[in-house]
């Protein structure tokens, strides 16, 4: 909430918060109470409360979101082998329906909670709360949270993790950060997984799919993989030890990390402070 | 379909709202959203009724506001407007830019009935 310093007013969009701006007065000149609040404020503060499970215990808590099938189970199969000496993981799965996933990942040896949806086309920051009063958190290096297959909302709510992680399999289209520009976006890191298959696809090309990425300002590495060829496990498993002796040097430091995508990330800090006590503007009828 | 969380959580804030002012009822709501927040405004316009129902916002119009996407250049400093996904300068072509605008999905303000009615002059405009 930024009644006192204004932080959720933008250079974007103060001029219309602004005295005699366009939201400063109802249609009648009526006064209205200006709150200036993220529509997702409820999703956030308990997104910011999970944060602080993981960040109490030292985990580093990545998202991996994909269209359905893309390639997330596999993933976190693959990852299992190639990590399992070196790491304590455990897995959130989300899915509409079936404990299937989590199944796959028990599989391997790996804890895992299912969390099914029902209805619900994304994870929130609720649901994962549930997920972790549920899973000790004691020793573990690294949570991945698999959201509901789906390449529209999950990118919306922040679950308290410190990474998105978006798949984009080869069989998709290279055009998908263009068309789902809000997902991809929010990447920190793209996948383009399945690699194996573009001997057989002849219209998918990686580097018009990393051109689409930047396209949208993303700095977001990209790297081809395959859990079949085994392409690009080994740069994945880079990325993940450099993540997380990033979050343990931050848990040092008492600092946290938000990933790419949510908005007002620089400025939700002061918003959390400021939300310990509510208050509103009050803005006169007609300036 | 996440515009109805999202409606749901907008009508549990403007709940709130409601009750700190001693409200009767909401006139209505202003929110402001952005075309990279991920949220289809007229999908929310549409939601909206079922969320407000038997709520305080039973009888209280949405009124949206739409903000544009605008980018600065972090090379060569101009600032634009863009699309969606499209978002890099539109004077040097170079991809870091920022955005300044065009993610948000605020609740900008909330229009209410009270009894004693809200401060309406200049000077007692205040925050507290
Ligand atoms: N050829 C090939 N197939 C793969 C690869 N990765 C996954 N697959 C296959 O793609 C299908 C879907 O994989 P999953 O891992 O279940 O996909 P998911 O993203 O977890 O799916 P949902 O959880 O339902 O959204 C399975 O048949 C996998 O065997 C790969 O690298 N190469
Ligand atoms: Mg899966
Ligand atoms: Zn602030
Ligand atoms: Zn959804
Ligand atoms: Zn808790
Ligand atoms: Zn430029």
């Amino acid at each position: 909430m930024c009644d006192t310093c204004g932080c959720n007013i933008t250079p974007g969009n103060g001029h219309l918060v602004a005295s005699g701006g366009k939201l400063s007065r109802t249609e009648d000149g009526k006064a209205a109470v200006t709150v200036l609040r993220g529509l997702l404020d409820e999703n956030d503060l308990q997104a910011h409360h999970n944060r602080e499970h993981f960040d109490r215990h030292g985990v580093l808590a990545v998202n991996l979101m994909s269209s359905p099938g893309s390639g997330k189970t596999a993933l976190l199969e693959a990852t299992i082998d190639a990590l399992r000496h070196e790491f304590k993981l455990a897995v959130i799965e989300g899915d509409l329906e079936t404990e299937n996933d989590a199944q796959r990942v028990r599989a391997k040896g790996v804890p895992a909670i299912q969390i099914t949806t029902g209805s619900a086309c994304h994870l929130d920051a609720h649901m994962v709360h549930d997920a972790l009063h549920l899973l000790p958190l004691t020793g573990i290096d690294i949570v991945f949270i698999e959201n509901v297959g789906n390449l529209v909302c999950p990118a919306s709510f922040d679950l308290g993790h410190h990474r998105n992680v978006t798949l984009l399999s080869v069989t998709e289209g290279d055009d998908k950060p263009a068309k789902y520009p809000v997902m991809f976006r929010a990447a920190d890191l793209m996948l383009l997984t399945k690699t194996d298959l573009l001997a057989v696809l002849d219209d998918f090309d990686p580097q018009r799919a990393e051109a689409a990425l930047r396209q949208l300002a993303s700095e977001a590495p990209a790297i081809r993989l395959s859990v079949r060829s085994h392409e690009g496990l080994d740069a994945w498993t880079a990325w993940l030890r450099r993540e997380l002796s990033a979050q343990r040097q931050r848990v040092a430091q008492h600092a946290s990390a938000r990933p790419a995508g949510q908005p007002d990330g620089h400025r939700l800090h002061h918003r959390m402070a400021a939300s310990a006590r509510p208050g509103y503007v009050f803005l006169p009828a007609k300036p | 379909m996440h515009e109805l969380s999202v409606c749901r959580s907008l009508i549990a804030q403007v709940e709130a709202v409601a009750i700190q002012h001693g409200a009767r009822a909401v006139r209505s709501i202003r929110i402001c959203v952005g075309p990279l927040s991920g949220i289809d405004p007229d999908l929310l316009q549409r939601t909206y009724p079922l969320a407000r129902a038997g709520t305080v916002a039973d009888t209280a119009g949405l009124i949206i506001e739409h903000l544009p996407i605008r980018v600065r250049c972090e090379r060569c400093g101009f600032e634009s407007e863009a699309a969606p996904n499209r978002l890099i300068c539109t004077r040097c072509g170079d991809w870091h830019t920022r955005l300044l605008s065009g993610d948000e999905m605020l609740l900008a303000s909330v229009e209410l009935e009270t009894d004693d009615g809200l401060p309406a002059s200049p000077d007692q405009a205040r925050i507290f």
